[in-house]
């Protein structure tokens, strides 16, 4: 009983935060609705017996992601914008209807087929979950680890080159960037030109 | 004992919520942050049935969205902030220099 009063209030509060998220004109009040429901999808991970993907959710959404989020709203500083919903929302809202009701009818109008694992709720918690985690991690899953590694560093790259200001523009003091970080080109600086100037 | 077709039902709600938001929103960033939950919906999911098999598997899976979702975010904030130095726009249909 206190198991499912938990889950209404953490199932109703993310519900309400993605809704407040979504629906708020306030750029700075969506990101802080959304960190609402992504601590509340750590409860629920708690409920589901997975302790430690709750706090990496807390420690990897809440704490980096969505500051990363507000530290670039922070850098436009976005204004209330009046039309802030596309003038075809009303179609919006019907498919994510739609795609609702087909996700429920297939997810509950099909027999779900697979074997038993061996964690169980009593061995997960005599081991420990991070225990479990890392013994899955990193002996049948170190490939793809090893790639998701690759994957975070190419991101981290791109993300500097995409968003660095190339230290060549900076030097000859020109208000626009190329944002790609490489010198451009020689040959046509004209057209360049046109296109950073006619924006 | 909370039945998991409730942790099913509220991962699909999450997922048309951002369905809806990619869809109506018209500045990039809420945008981006629509897919986040999408993400997320897909780990409720991932989590839930991987606790009804008693398996670990499906929380391998949430680590690697964490990791996507994660370069997801860098690269698409960077490419907003390249995008709003050359052309000073966040809005999704103003963006259309590549459509022919």
């Amino acid at each position: 009983m206190t198991a499912q009063l938990l889950f209404f209030y953490f199932g109703g509060m993310t519900v309400a935060g993605a809704i407040v998220a979504v629906a708020s004109p306030n750029l700075v009040y969506s990101a802080l609705a959304l960190l609402l429901t992504f601590i509340h999808i750590a409860g629920i991970y708690v409920l589901l017996n997975a302790e430690f993907i709750a706090a990496v959710q807390i420690i990897v959404y809440a704490g980096a992601i969505l500051v990363l989020y507000l530290f670039v709203l922070m850098l436009f500083n976005p204004e209330k914008e009046k039309l802030y919903l596309h003038r075809q929302y009303p179609v919006g809202i019907f498919l994510g209807v739609v795609v609702l009701c087909l996700m429920l009818f297939a997810a509950f109008k099909t027999e779900i087929l697979g074997q038993e694992g061996s964690f169980t709720v009593e061995a997960v918690r005599s081991m420990g979950h991070t225990d479990a985690i890392g013994r899955v991690l990193y002996t049948d899953y170190i490939f793809p680890f090893e790639i998701a590694s690759l994957i975070l560093l190419v991101a981290m790259f791109g993300s500097i080159l995409l968003a660095g200001r190339g230290r060549h523009l900076r030097k000859r003091g020109e208000a626009f960037d190329l944002s790609g970080g490489g010198t451009p080109p020689e040959g046509k600086p004209k057209r360049s030109d046109e296109v950073m100037v006619g924006r | 004992m909370i039945p998991i077709e409730w942790f099913i039902t509220l991962g699909f709600f999450l997922f048309a919520i951002g369905i809806a938001g990619v869809l109506i929103r018209r500045n990039i960033i809420m945008v981006l942050l629509s897919i986040e939950l999408i993400l997320n919906s897909a780990n409720i999911t991932f989590v839930a049935y991987s606790y009804q098999h008693q398996s670990v598997t499906g929380q391998m899976m949430v680590f690697f969205i964490l990791t996507m979702a994660a370069a997801e975010v860098a690269l698409g904030l960077a490419l907003v902030i390249a995008l709003y130095r050359v052309r000073s726009v966040m809005n999704v249909d103003e963006i259309n220099i590549l459509k022919w």
